[in-house]
């Protein structure tokens, strides 16, 4: 199993026991020939339930001694069966039941109550840049609830000609856009400021995620209620739950059009934890301006200095002075396989792949080292590459089964390159706890785990 | 030739630009969608206050009174003294008279300082008397009148020294307050990490890394791992990847395995896919629901008691517990008291049944 520049191609495992033995097989015929037919289910069925761990642990896909593999050589239920029938889930499809360790997570210990909370997407599971709704983040302050739509109200005033109040039904009937962004909350990564703290890229980089998002351009509200464009510098977007969230935004974003009033998320509404009927979309921003259950804009001339503008999301420096209204999460990407608490099952040949984005615009390139920063190569951009959109990168490895350190970083298309810790450090000490966009490292070790860390 | 195109261009490329924008302008207007707010319903919802207390309510309300309600309604969750770390981070600690004078939290500056409360990071009164009002108490919030948002934003400004004990709260002398917030001159806006040009800002992002390609480094050593006693801090890794792909997870709740792949790392564990959920008993939604878990926990004490410990103490008791959860009280578990709960009947009966059986999760 080497190939000639003297790399495992494959490692040889133990080949599965047979799908069905020989006295079973005979059983089998014998009750059908009976006319028995369901005994044949039952016990193909109880075969591959047997038969689930073997056969996904023969990763070297080796040639049995038996001359081949009984997952070709006997055809299982699903080919000799009949299938299940349309709309046999309840008319909503989910997930194989093979998936079910694809789960957003909770950090243990992280927070006191669940309600003002976290948890955090698979990363290390996804594919493309699309995160599916059910996998999406979750950051709530104070509860999710599931509003019924028909009673949710949108309501602007302030320094407005004339306040007005929209249901969702005429917020539906405006022009619509549909447009790809990331949503990243502004302590994503925070827990890894000091030293690692957590195992695996779901935990250290979770906290973000990327939808289609379907509204209106909020600019499309404001000119209908007729804002004062010019004084009206700020705007305050509010929810409609417990916490009635509030962030302060400024006005020169949204007359550029691209912060919208959404109901869609990835081709249907929005899900409940995610702010269904209506939540503000602010591209680039951290997610804590997308306001969720979105009940109210105000427009105003001054920031609102609100609680999570004025007691959270500042980030600390070390003259102890906050930096306030920090909204735009910068250039950063990470490698999400292979990543941590992952174990590569062999040597030889490996896709490296992994995100990029930018709260400022397209991502330009993302370069990968396998040795820890000092050597690095550039790794292909998957398209789309979309403006305040996660880009999906991937480039080619060969694991030698020598330690190795893996790191990804991007470049946005302002000609901003992602700090290292040691730039960031240097910037804002450690205990700034927002806006972590340094470098991640996973260190691949000679046993094919590969583990968080962070150099020097 | 190409000369007189071009001028004969500009009109009408000017005509289609008048044309273009009129049309704009037309459907700007968007006839039948949205309808004027009423004054009343502005009033339901506006409730914002700024810094300059645009919007905030007139009224007033004294230290004395706050710390009553603050003990019936805030003490669960934030402590008497706004110093509990046990639900959220405490809201008061740390502040001295002299950054009362300075305006500067001098605990900002040292890196030994445990944690960060409240009092020592917020700059502005209207954050606390706005939040307050629009947020709590935690499982009900926007319930307090505004003179007890007074009170309560009173005491707990008195328990940071920044008010005396006989302190009342009012829109008349908020402002003199805000001349008293210890952290009042702690804020910056000269970064580049907002998306506009209202505030001061910088001239560049304070991290300026180049993407150098060779030789970079010297090598790059580990500075910090997580220890190996940490290894399952999160579970079991092997459930948390999928069961295919180029890698799988680390089997985490065994010891690793230390040698070389080639010397015979063990391979990921499969972990057969999970049976369906077995049905979930109704009480466990209610708890949910009637925010019980707001201070209750299953397995560890929270503020109150963990279900299991109830459970424990009281099974079978069932009618005990139901009376219980409708009365509320303290001094069985510990001093700080729970409130009388106003669920309905039939789902107190619900979650009385399911302590009293054990509390099965």
């Amino acid at each position: 199993m080497h190939t000639s520049d003297g790399i495992q191609s494959g490692r040889i495992q133990k080949a599965p026991e047979n799908f069905l033995d020989r006295e079973g097989i005979r059983t089998v015929t014998a009750e059908s020939k009976n006319g028995r037919r369901h005994f044949i289910r039952q016990a193909f069925a109880a075969a591959a339930a047997g038969a689930a761990a073997p056969m996904a642990l023969a990763q070297g896909n080796p040639v049995p001694t038996e001359g081949g593999d009984p997952n070709i050589l006997n055809l299982p239920e699903h080919s000799t069966g009949l299938g299940q029938g349309v709309a046999s889930n309840g008319g909503y499809g989910v997930p194989s039941q093979f998936e079910s360790n694809v789960q957003r997570r909770q950090s243990p210990g992280l927070t006191q109550t669940t309600q003002a909370s976290v948890s955090f997407a698979p990363l290390q599971s996804l594919f493309g840049i699309v995160t599916p709704s059910g996998l999406h983040f979750e950051r709530h302050h104070q509860g999710w609830w599931d509003i019924d739509p028909s009673k949710h109200r949108f309501m602007i005033n302030g320094m407005v000609k004339t306040p007005k109040v929209f249901t969702m039904d005429e917020i539906m009937r405006l022009p619509s856009v549909s447009r790809f962004h990331f949503i990243e909350c502004g302590a994503n990564t925070a827990v890894e400021w000091g030293n690692v703290a957590v195992p695996t890229v779901q935990y250290t980089h979770g906290m973000i995620s990327c939808s289609e998002f379907t509204g209106v351009p909020l600019i499309t509200l404001l000119e209908i209620a007729g804002a004062d464009l010019k004084n009206g510098k700020f705007i305050l977007a509010e929810g409609g739950d417990g916490s009635s969230m509030t962030r302060t935004i400024p006005m020169s974003l949204i007359t550029s059009g691209e912060v919208l009033v959404a109901y869609g998320q990835n081709g249907e509404m929005l899900r409940p934890e995610n702010g269904y009927p209506l939540r503000l979309v602010v591209p680039g921003v951290q997610g804590v301006s997308w306001v969720k259950y979105l009940r109210r804009v105000e427009v105003g001339d001054m920031p609102y200095a609100a609680k999570d503008e004025a007691v959270h999301y500042m980030d600390l420096m070390p003259d102890g002075q906050h930096r306030q209204y920090t909204n735009i999460q910068e250039c950063k990407s990470v490698v999400t396989t292979p990543s941590g608490g992952q174990v590569l099952l062999d040597k030889g040949f490996y896709n490296i792949t992994g995100l990029a984005w930018s709260g400022r615009g397209k991502i330009q390139k993302v370069d990968v080292s396998v040795d820890g920063g000092r050597n690095w190569r550039t790794a292909r951009l998957e398209t789309p590459v979309l403006s305040k959109a996660l880009t999906r990168f991937n480039i080619d490895w060969v694991w030698d089964g020598k330690p190795a350190i893996i790191q990804s970083r991007a470049t946005d298309d302002t000609g901003f390159v992602q700090p290292t810790y040691k730039h960031l450090r240097a910037a804002r000490g450690t205990r700034s706890i927002y806006h972590n966009n340094a470098i991640q490292s996973w260190l691949v070790q000679e046993n094919g785990e590969v583990k968080n860390v962070q150099v020097s | 030739m190409s000369k007189f195109r071009k001028v004969a261009l500009i009109p009408a490329l000017i005509a289609a630009l008048f044309v273009a924008s009129v049309a704009h302008a037309q459907s700007t207007t968007y006839p039948g969608v949205g309808r004027p707010a009423t004054a009343k319903e502005i009033a339901a919802w506006d409730i914002d206050v700024r810094p300059d207390f645009k919007g905030l309510p007139a009224g007033s309300g004294s230290v004395e009174k706050g710390q009553d309600i603050w003990e019936a309604k805030c003490a669960q969750c934030h402590g008497v003294f706004g110093e509990s770390n046990e639900v959220f981070s405490p809201l008061v600690g740390g502040t001295t008279q002299a950054d009362i004078q300075t305006g500067h939290v001098a605990n900002l500056r040292r890196s030994d300082f445990p944690g960060r409360t409240t009092l020592m990071k917020v700059a502005t009164v209207s954050t606390l008397w706005d939040y307050i009002n629009r947020a709590m108490p935690w499982t009900a919030p926007k319930s307090l009148k505004p003179d007890e948002v007074y009170a309560v934003t009173a005491y707990l400004l008195s328990l940071a020294d920044v008010v005396p004990d006989n302190f009342v709260l009012s829109d008349k002398n908020i402002a003199e307050v805000q001349q008293r917030m210890p952290n009042r001159n702690g804020m910056s806006t000269q970064h580049t990490l907002w998306p506009g040009k209202e505030f001061k800002g910088a001239a560049k992002p304070d991290t300026a890394n180049v993407a150098c390609m060779k030789d970079c480094i010297p090598e790059a050593k580990v500075a910090s791992m997580l220890p190996d006693y940490a290894r399952n801090a999160h579970g079991n890794l092997a459930d948390q990847n999928r069961l295919v792909g180029q890698q799988h997870g680390a089997d985490t709740a065994s010891p690793e395995n230390k040698s070389t792949l080639t010397a015979g790392a063990a391979p990921a564990p499969v972990t057969a896919a999970k049976p369906a959920p077995k049905p979930v008993d109704p009480a466990l939604a209610l708890l949910g629901k009637h925010n019980c878990t707001a201070c209750h926990a299953q397995d560890r004490k929270v503020v109150g008691p963990s279900f299991n410990d109830i459970a424990k103490k009281y099974a079978g008791k069932t009618d005990y517990l139901r009376a219980k959860i409708k009365s509320g009280g303290s001094g069985v578990w510990g001093p700080i008291p729970m409130p009388p709960q106003t669920a309905p009947d039939g789902d107190i009966q619900t979650i009385a049944n399911w302590l009293a059986a054990g509390a099965a999760k």
